[in-house]
């Protein structure tokens, strides 16, 4: 498991739900095939509304036209990150798109289950709201044994929450390879 | 020791305890685990990564497949993930699998089903699964979509899970699963004629937040409860999602048992009730007498309003389906609305099984198989305009380009689906407002929304539709 990771921050409000990270329409990619898995990449994000798109200024698309992969590493969110639909291809796209983190005060629990589960990304909590403070193009650097982002760019440092209960099946890299390490699975 | 919920007294069972705490992890045996087109190739994709390309299902007596989502498309690829479901169907010799017959493996949209009796296709899986007998007091159900949470009108303890966590079930019959806190909606009194669970749920959403109930269960409870029909209560529990509920509960009474006898395919149940001493995270009663037809308005479930402070909302279309409100008593309820008028706006209808679709052309206005000179439920919504299309989930998650019902521009409609999120049903500037069956046809024939106690007075009679 990676323990820091950096890159460029983009920000979303509260309530982002799983139909906004990926609309029904690209639900029709089968995530099991490679050549159709990219293209969660490329749509990842795309329903969310223009003026949420990017925060503070929105507009600011996640994933630039035509393109598989986003110049984003980590989500910013607010609350009741990932609700809604229980569409794995919510994590599966953003994980596509490069996305490593997403970091918002919670999850709606089907998203923060199958982001860990399927080891998709890593599904932070932050201990204060981060929306407002935090700019999309800000460069983020997680540690994740510290427990702490760093706005590199406005050069502030916040607390995430501890992992909590789920380390281990993080650690493991999922729930097959947590249950292979238990003894649970051949 | 202290008592015990419902949804701990299920997961405590399927744990081999004898008691479990809210907040405990622990690994649960599933009863039934469903998929469908949409996430069920990702599914079997990941099975086959994890278990090996010979793998075979823990029990193939104890895995559901049912199509719905993306059937009446000309995208192939939609027809291609159908194919995918069948082919495991057939590997690994699955018992529970309905079939769209009708879809060939040609290019192009597929004819929507002439006799919705005569083909093996079902529609929705949430209005499939306790029609086809796979739903039980006492029992786990995972399912591999949100709304698998309705099932728990029945006294069983079902959730949504994604891809991975199914593919896990599919080769172990296990999950794990952090035990829920309960929460408890009381409603006293007697549903009334202008009231359908929709608006009690909207009311619920709307007092406690779309993340209200998140890693929570809702429990349902009083004599309001008990006076809904099982339909009704459906949707209940199917909109526990949309506060973040993990699961919904109804008390197990006559009408779900009588139901469950007629259905299910395992003979045996387990009838669970709250013990005298369960502990509530939260307690919250309403009186149905005072309540009043809601709406949720744009773009959020929560966002809750009454319908008569809507009534300057002009809307440019009515939906009525889904999992949510395209059962038979939800077709019934708007039809009594709509019988003799004409909507003013266009109104799309679609069953929310294919069974919801015989009843409509099968029953009268009443719920009772109709005379030979009486209309049908279908009848009455065309002769209304309705536009009818076959049963699916269609436009409720937008889905292909092509699909029934769906939003392509700035359109404002009213809907008896589940969420009006932004998108939702297929255009980022198109406005939702979630409302009743009774509510959608009043709007319907007004062209704003509007109150449905300017239609309704008296009780409307479902009989025994949706009952056995």
């Amino acid at each position: 498991m990676e323990t820091i990771i950096t890159g460029k921050a983009y920000v979303l409000g509260d309530n982002i739900d799983t139909d906004q990270i990926i609309p029904a329409q690209y639900l029709s990619f089968n995530p099991s095939l490679p050549e159709e898995r990219k293209f969660f990449g490329m749509y990842a994000n795309s329903g969310v509304p223009e003026n949420q798109a990017g925060l503070p200024q929105g507009k600011t698309p996640f994933v630039r036209p035509n393109e598989f992969k986003s110049d984003y590493t980590i989500v910013i969110g607010g609350k009741n990150f990932g609700c809604g639909s229980s569409r794995e291809h919510a994590p599966l796209a953003l994980a596509e798109a490069g996305i490593k983190a997403v970091i918002a005060e919670f999850y709606a629990r089907i998203f923060f289950r199958n982001s860990i589960n399927g080891g998709y990304l890593l599904p932070l909590e932050s201990t204060q709201r981060l929306v407002e403070k935090i700019r999309t193009g800000d460069e983020l650097e997680i540690d994740l044994k510290a427990g702490k982002v760093t706005n590199k760019t406005q050069k502030q440092t916040y607390q995430l929450q501890p992992v909590g209960d789920v380390l281990p099946i993080i650690e493991a890299g999922g729930v097959f390879d947590y249950a292979k390490k238990a003894g649970m699975l051949k | 020791m202290p008592g015990m919920t419902m949804t701990e007294k299920i997961l405590a069972k399927h744990a081999g305890r004898s008691h479990v705490d809210p907040g405990e992890n622990i690994w649960v045996d599933v009863d039934v685990l469903m998929t469908h087109d949409v996430c069920g190739p990702g599914t079997i994709g990941i099975f086959y990564e994890k278990f090996g390309k010979n793998a075979k299902v823990w029990d193939p007596m104890k895995v559901v497949v049912i199509p719905d989502h993306y059937i009446f498309t000309a995208d192939e690829k939609c027809h291609r993930n159908v194919q995918i479901l069948r082919d495991f169907v057939r590997e690994q010799g699955l018992k529970y699998y309905y079939d769209p017959e009708f879809v060939k493996n040609e290019p192009g949209m597929p004819n929507p089903y002439k006799d919705p009796t005569k083909t093996n296709y079902k529609g929705v899986c949430h209005k499939a699964l306790p029609e086809e007998g796979h739903v039980r007091p006492g029992e786990i159900m995972l399912g591999t979509d949100s709304h698998t949470c309705t099932a728990g009108a029945f006294g069983m303890f079902a959730s949504g899970v994604g891809n991975t966590d199914a593919a896990f079930t599919l080769g172990t019959g296990k999950t794990w699963l952090k035990v829920p806190p309960t929460m408890k909606f009381m409603f006293h009194g007697q549903i009334p004629p202008y009231l359908t669970a929709k608006d009690l749920i909207l009311a619920v959403i709307g007092e406690i937040g779309v993340d209200g109930a998140t890693y929570r269960s809702m429990y349902f409870a009083g004599d309001g409860v008990s006076s809904l029909t099982l339909e009704d209560r459906m949707t209940l529990t199917n909109m526990a999602i949309e506060a973040g509920g993990k699961n919904g509960v109804c008390d197990v009474d006559e009408k779900t048992l009588k139901y469950v006898r007629a259905r299910s395919n395992v003979p045996t149940w387990d009838v669970v009730k709250d013990d005298a001493g369960a502990k509530y995270i939260y307690e919250h009663e309403w009186d149905l007498a005072t309540m009043e037809p809601m709406v949720a308005k744009p773009h959020s479930p929560d966002n809750k309003d009454t319908a008569r402070n809507c009534s300057d909302v002009k809307v440019d279309r009515a939906y009525i389906g889904s999992c949510t409100g395209g059962k038979i008593t939800d077709m019934i309820m708007a039809a009594s609305i709509l019988k003799g008028n004409k909507v003013k706006v266009r109104t799309f209808v679609v069953p929310g099984s294919t069974e919801v679709h015989a009843d409509m052309k099968k029953l009268n206005l009443r719920g009772v198989e109709k005379g030979p000179n009486e209309k049908s439920i279908e009848d009455i919504l065309v002769d209304a305009g309705c536009l009818v299309g076959p049963s699916g989930c269609a436009a409720c998650l937008g889905g292909p380009a092509d699909t029934f019902g769906r939003l392509q521009s700035t359109e404002t409609c009213i809907s008896t689906t589940n969420r009006n999120f932004p998108g939702r049903m297929g255009s980022k500037s198109a406005a939702v407002y979630l409302a009743s069956p009774l509510t959608v046809a009043a709007s319907a024939l007004t062209g704003h929304v509007t109150d449905p106690r300017e239609f309704v007075s008296e009780p409307i009679e479902t009989g025994m539709a949706g009952v056995m």
